[in-house]
């Protein structure tokens, strides 16, 4: 029996180059071996794994305890290696290939945050047979450290002004609501976001109450659950609140709130891998695309792209893998605009279709948490100030959550993530301080900083393919509202990649082709 | 991840060309317990074979649905005879028990059985509704918020109802006095605080919710939020860490933590 795994194993070689793809000693999924061979190895952690030999007086139990320290150690390295040869083990003749993603790829998904995940999880959950694409995520950090998803504050609303906002945020609240659903993984326990569902509070002074009424008209057609209030009616609700300069303000009875990101993003990466999504830990640094020059009906000319190979360099070392891919996502967050340059998009003449970039650039927002014992109680909901101020409650012990977005001139520096803590004594104290006057008295207990994917058109993301880099598609943008359409947006990215257009939300108007007409979707309810 | 399988003992799988049969594969030792052996037998058998996966997900799945299906609004019975009747029979379809204005609690009997007399009161509002221990969700209120002169809802011990499903209770908040969140595993501190809405409750219970982090400072927070309202909890004390020289002398008042 020894004898024969070991041969076995060598006859494995030349089959497992071919199989493409090394996921070594991975736990989670199948592994296909030759024929109908179907098993999942665990990396061999305990000495209590044994092995059949031929001596059938030989007892098995004590192979694994025979001798002293030394040989014990000997004997589970022996063990590990010959798990390794065994089909399912990661053993290569040549060299250990086991980190590099693999050599083809179908869909390559630059980015792992929750966009990227999110249109992982619809191009596996609606592509036809199962099993019949291959998806790529590539992310260059494992930590999560400086993404967008795990430093925002969660908040999630249906108060936009287009409505295709309203629509995809209320996909994304009805996919929330039913997570341990969509995202259910056999023996793993149910998810829990811990949502709040306080809503959100809107202020207007005198000048935005008209757009507010709009706005609000707007939402409720869609289906969203906003009442409009009066400053009488707001004194009597939250007592707490200064009405003086509020003249209407709109609150969220139902579908809003806040939950936690993080949580979010691991179920959707646990529930992506065992859907059978590989992942790579490296960065994209370049892009090899083809040239074809095509007349359009009207007879112009036009250079169409296509990207049919992906350069992944690992981290921390100089290797790069050529990946071949058939279709590009940019969910690369903060960084796509750097991503899409790398694509060749924005090379050429300003004004024209190619000299089009994606304009899409870091942008730092600061968000500080402090303790005032006095401030308002569980019922508050996630109140922003016509100033563009706003706060929640955080967890049970009178701690919250805030910060305020700066003007166009006072933009901090987006090199580095460090908290400017005189930002929040000029401009954010003063507004909350005169809004709620329980925080004068507050003490402010730590701080950080995060990106936003800012998108200097209009301020709302870009989805679907580019007009001429054909096979690169965007899902980003989103200034500071993608977390919250995450799920919707994944789910319309995947539509058009596997049917070629929108099916149940028409996100027509985010096409990247706006940039170039100079139509703009302006969203006025940005924070 | 699964449970680290510290008793399995895993012999080489023998190449049998191509037949997935459970005999020769290998030999499990059994940990302790009867159940614990069943369940971890499916598992370690849906791992191997994509058909018992299948039926795992399957019989997961049909779980699932069952509540769904216990859940469906019953609209031609709505367009029949009145969203008053409607949500009745909902309810006792259920099992839980109706009270109509001016009238007795109806309750089916062992075995789910009602009589259908509630039938010809459809101009009469139901006043009070035990839905305790029944397999309400979010789905499920759609025929409870129908009912506009609700004055006392009970959903102790309800296993499906969670924050988003209180949530949604602002539309009886013109009636509603009496609600009861006894014993419900999925209710947590979050969907408590949109419990605000109700400005007409005067009597909330909220003992015993396992999924409440502190439970005596939650009660005290819903109180203040809540004014007029009569609230029965858990201890203002309970679930507060004291000091090994502190001891709780007087339990009735709120001691810092």
């Amino acid at each position: 029996m020894l004898r024969r795994t070991l041969l076995l194993g060598l006859c494995r070689g030349p089959l497992g180059r071919g199989l493409g793809t090394h996921r070594g000693g991975s736990i989670l999924g199948k592994v296909e071996g030759r024929g109908g061979y179907r098993g999942s190895w665990m990396a061999p952690s305990s000495s209590s794994v044994t092995f059949r030999t031929q001596d059938p007086a030989h007892d098995v139990k004590t192979v694994g305890r025979l001798g002293g320290g030394d040989r014990d150690g000997k004997m589970s390295e022996i063990k590990k290696k010959i798990q390794s040869i065994l089909p399912g083990g990661d053993w290569n003749p040549l060299y250990d290939t086991s980190h590099l993603p693999p050599e083809s790829s179908d869909v390559v998904i630059v980015g792992g945050g929750v966009l990227g995940l999110s249109v992982a999880y619809w191009l596996k959950k609606l592509e036809k047979p199962r099993g019949a694409i291959r998806v790529l995520v590539v992310e260059r950090d494992h930590t999560y450290s400086r993404a967008s998803t795990v430093l925002s504050v969660g908040g999630i609303r249906q108060q936009f002004s287009v409505p295709e906002n309203v629509q995809l945020s209320l996909f994304s609240i009805d996919f929330l609501r039913n997570i341990n659903e969509y995202l259910a993984v056999a023996d793993d326990p149910p998810l829990d976001i811990q949502f709040n569902p306080s809503g959100y509070l809107l202020l207007a002074s005198e000048k935005g109450a008209a757009i507010m009424e709009n706005n609000v008209k707007v939402q409720r057609q869609e289906g969203a659950k906003v009442c409009l209030m009066s400053p009488e009616q707001l004194r009597n609700k939250f007592p707490w609140i200064n009405t003086e300069g509020v003249a209407l303000a709109s609150y969220g009875m139902e579908h809003e709130g806040w939950f936690d990101p993080w949580c979010l993003l691991q179920g959707l990466r646990r529930k992506v891998q065992s859907m059978g999504v590989l992942f790579c830990h490296g960065e994209v640094t370049r892009f090899m695309s083809s040239s074809n020059l095509m007349k359009t009906a009207s007879g112009e000319e036009v250079n169409l792209k296509r990207i049919h190979e992906v350069h992944v360099k690992i981290d921390q070392s100089l290797e790069y893998q050529p990946v071949e891919c058939a279709i590009v996502i940019n969910a690369a967050g903060a960084w796509s605009g750097q991503v899409a340059e790398l694509a060749g998009i924005g090379k050429g003449p300003p004004g024209t279709l190619q000299g089009t970039k994606l304009p899409v650039e870091l942008r730092k927002r600061y968000v500080y948490l402090w303790h005032c014992p006095q401030g308002p109680g569980l019922e508050t909901p996630f109140v922003i100030d016509p100033s563009g101020t706003y706060f929640r409650r955080e967890g049970l012990g009178h701690n919250y959550l805030g910060g305020c977005s700066p003007t166009e001139e006072e933009e901090p520096d987006p090199g580095n993530l460090e908290v400017d803590h005189d930002f929040f004594q000029d401009r954010v104290w003063p507004p909350l301080a005169q809004r709620v006057p329980a925080f004068e008295t507050l003490k402010v207990r730590s701080a950080w900083a995060g990106y936003y994917d800012y998108n200097t058109f209009d301020q709302n993301g870009v989805v679907g393919p580019h007009p001429l880099v054909i096979n690169m598609y965007f899902a980003t943008g989103f200034s500071g509202h993608g977390l919250q359409q995450a799920p919707a947006v994944g789910r319309a990215v995947a539509e058009m990649v596997l049917e070629g257009h929108f099916q149940t939300i028409n996100l027509s108007s985010f096409l990247f082709s706006r940039f170039y007409s100079g139509e703009k979707v302006q969203e006025h309810n940005i924070i | 991840m699964a449970a680290p399988k510290a008793s399995l003992h895993l012999v080489a799988p023998v190449w049998n060309g191509g037949t997935r049969g459970i005999g020769g594969l290998s030999r499990v030792v059994a940990p302790e317990g009867n159940q614990k052996k069943g369940r971890s037998l499916l598992q370690f058998l849906a791992d191997r074979f994509y058909d018992v996966e299948a039926l795992r997900d399957h019989l997961l799945r049909k779980r699932v649905s069952k509540v769904h299906q216990k859940n469906r609004p019953f609209n031609h019975i709505n367009q029949r005879y009145g969203p008053y009747v409607a949500g009745a029979y909902f309810i006792l379809k259920q099992g839980g028990a109706v009270r109509f204005q001016g009238r007795e609690w109806i309750r089916p009997n062992q075995r789910g059985h009602f009589s259908l007399d509630f039938l010809k009161l459809q101009a009469v509002p139901v006043e009070a509704v035990d839905a305790s221990g029944c397999a309400i969700n979010y789905q499920g209120l759609d025929s409870l918020l129908a009912l506009k002169e609700l004055q006392s809802l009970w959903l102790q011990r309800c296993p499906h109802v969670d924050d988003w499903c209180l949530s949604r209770l602002h539309p009886l908040a013109s009636s509603l006095q009496e609600l009861s969140l006894a014993g419900c595993p999925r209710v947590s501190e979050r969907g408590l605080a949109c419990l605000h809405h109700l400005w007409n409750l005067r009597r909330l219970d909220i003992s015993d919710l396992p999924a409440v982090s502190s439970p005596g400072l939650t009660r005290i927070l819903v109180e203040e939020m809540l004014p007029s309202c009569e609230v029965l909890g858990a201890d203002w004390a309970q679930g507060l860490k004291l000091g090994p020289e502190e001891q709780p002398r007087d339990t009735a008042g709120p001691i810092p933590a």
